[in-house]
């Protein structure tokens, strides 16, 4: 008994282990100091331009321009992934024709900028006015926000397309086997073996994707396209002042953070199982 | 109708001088770019893998922000928000004066920021596929510091980087069309000139397509002879 309370004597908790101010950790506070100052002078910039009558007069065209924007993507995504369906089926296919017309399609499309591909679609096919007035497709292509859309889907088709080819391929050839042996038919492999393992590798490329896309379709001002960018230029152009600009960055910025977050969190709760 | 041939030649009738003058300008934006991106996103990875945290949160503020808005829109808040920023900081040491931004230059700023905080991401990766050995093993034998990124890990570091750089390289190049829209005279706004003059938009456009086709398949020669150059050590390991 007296054994147990002469040893228990009080230990002290080891001496926290000293931090210098070392080079590292000054210039760091230097530049975290740097960001605050930038950060308190962009608010405080914002503040002090606050105008009651700008905001009134603009938040709705900021809003309508927002929902544009996300209309844009929405549709281009869409359709982009059913397009890149097919793309991805000619690009994995023992067709060699297939095979190189679809390279040569995603070739294009990822080697050339998508402003030259919207410049391409709604200038260049004004010179076949007539050919398309003939198939009465003029009107679809007269129309800026339809050759956004009709641009940026075939852009991010191939983009998608290079996905779902990559993810599919991630899948080892022995779970193909596997259910082979267990005779199940090829679409039922795909469906139900290779497609659920492909899709939680593509999840982050295509979240990244939506990104690129959302950050992408502010081009669209361009070609006269009034989205979130578009309704922030014609509101620099009448009022030439610069907190239009920084408001469409916040935006664009908090729209972009919520998805990446949003995107980390699926692939966080989706494998789960994958964790050890 | 003119002959398409015309058109595409070189000299009065043609534009292909003139857009000859936008390839340049194009690939010497994107070539002016490179070192400073390069540069920015190494120091940026340097300090988003330092043991000290607040180096790293500066680092992933500089990339959130600048990866998170459009390019479009950071090449638009550099040439007017540099513009407004240095003309009142020109006011209050000489009134009455004006400045003006070269829209190269503030391409160049823009497409660097943007370039260099994914740069940053591409060598964080490949900082963290270099083990903790490498670093002690070059401690262990007298190195400094310096010495042991410059001669250890440095040049596994490229290696493990380049697929990544080159792939950003090529996102670079395609960025520089952005610049047409601040009127920098590059492939694309050339191009624009020559169909808005000739009423060919399509022949035009298509041309500007091809031009950057052709540059992407040039650089990933280039870039396949840097792999080469980069690999050459490879079989010796």
């Amino acid at each position: 008994m007296s054994a147990v309370t002469e040893t228990s004597t009080d230990v002290d908790r080891p001496p926290a282990i000293p931090r210098p101010w070392t080079a590292a950790r000054i210039t760091g506070h230097v530049f975290i100091v740097l960001w605050l100052m930038l950060g308190v002078a962009m608010v405080g910039y914002l503040v002090n331009a606050w105008n009651p009558d700008l905001f009134e007069k603009y938040a709705p065209y900021y809003l309508s321009g927002l929902l544009v924007t996300i209309k844009l993507v929405a549709v281009s995504i869409v359709l982009g992934a059913l397009l890149s369906i097919p793309i991805a089926y000619a690009r994995m296919s023992k067709n060699k024709l297939l095979n190189a017309l679809a390279y040569a399609y995603v070739y294009f499309f990822r080697g050339t900028p998508l402003l030259a591909q919207t410049f391409l679609i709604y200038y260049g096919l004004g010179s076949f006015r007539p050919q398309l007035e003939a198939v009465g497709l003029w009107t679809f292509f007269r129309d800026a926000w339809y050759c956004a859309v009709f641009a940026f889907s075939l852009n991010t088709a191939a983009y998608q397309a290079e996905i779902l080819r990559g993810a599919i391929e991630s899948v080892p050839k022995g779970q193909w086997e596997g259910a082979e042996s267990l005779g199940l038919h090829k679409y039922q492999i795909l469906r139900k073996i290779v497609l659920p393992q492909a899709l939680i590798v593509a999840l982050r490329p295509y979240g990244n994707e939506i990104i690129l896309m959302i950050k992408g379709s502010a081009i669209v001002a361009i070609i006269t396209v009034y989205d979130l960018m578009g309704e922030t230029r014609r509101a620099y152009s009448r009022t030439f002042d610069f907190q239009t600009y920084l408001w469409a960055a916040l935006i664009y910025l908090s729209m972009v953070e919520t998805l990446r977050h949003g995107i980390e969190w699926i692939e966080r709760r989706i494998t789960k199982h994958l964790k050890r | 109708m003119e002959n398409v041939w015309t058109l595409l030649s070189w000299g009065p009738e043609g534009w292909s001088d003139d857009i000859a003058w936008g390839v340049l300008v194009t690939v010497s934006l994107g070539l002016a770019t490179l070192p400073v991106g390069l540069l920015i996103g190494f120091l940026v990875a340097l300090a988003k893998q330092s043991p000290e945290p607040s180096l790293r949160l500066a680092g992933n503020v500089y990339t959130t922000i600048f990866r998170g808005l459009p390019e479009l829109l950071t090449l638009f808040l550099v040439f007017y928000g540099a513009q407004i920023g240095l003309q009142q900081l020109l006011h209050l040491i000489s009134p009455g004066t004006n400045i003006e931004i070269n829209s190269f230059v503030a391409g160049m700023v823009a497409l660097g920021v943007v370039f260099s905080s994914y740069a940053s991401e591409v060598f964080l990766s490949a900082f963290r596929a270099i083990p903790q050995g490498q670093y002690e093993g070059g401690y262990s034998i007298g190195l400094s510091k310096g010495q042991t990124m410059r001669l250890v890990v440095l040049p596994q570091l490229i290696k493990i980087a380049l697929p990544g750089l080159a792939n950003l390289w090529l996102i670079l190049l395609k960025d520089t069309s952005l610049v047409s829209a601040i009127g920098l005279a590059d492939i694309l706004r050339q191009s624009g000139i020559a169909a808005r003059v000739t009423k060919q938009a399509f022949l035009f456009f298509g041309f500007a397509c091809m031009i950057y086709l052709v540059l992407a398949i040039i650089s990933s020669f280039g870039i396949n002879a840097i792999e080469r150059w980069a690999g050459r050590k490879e079989a010796q390991r």
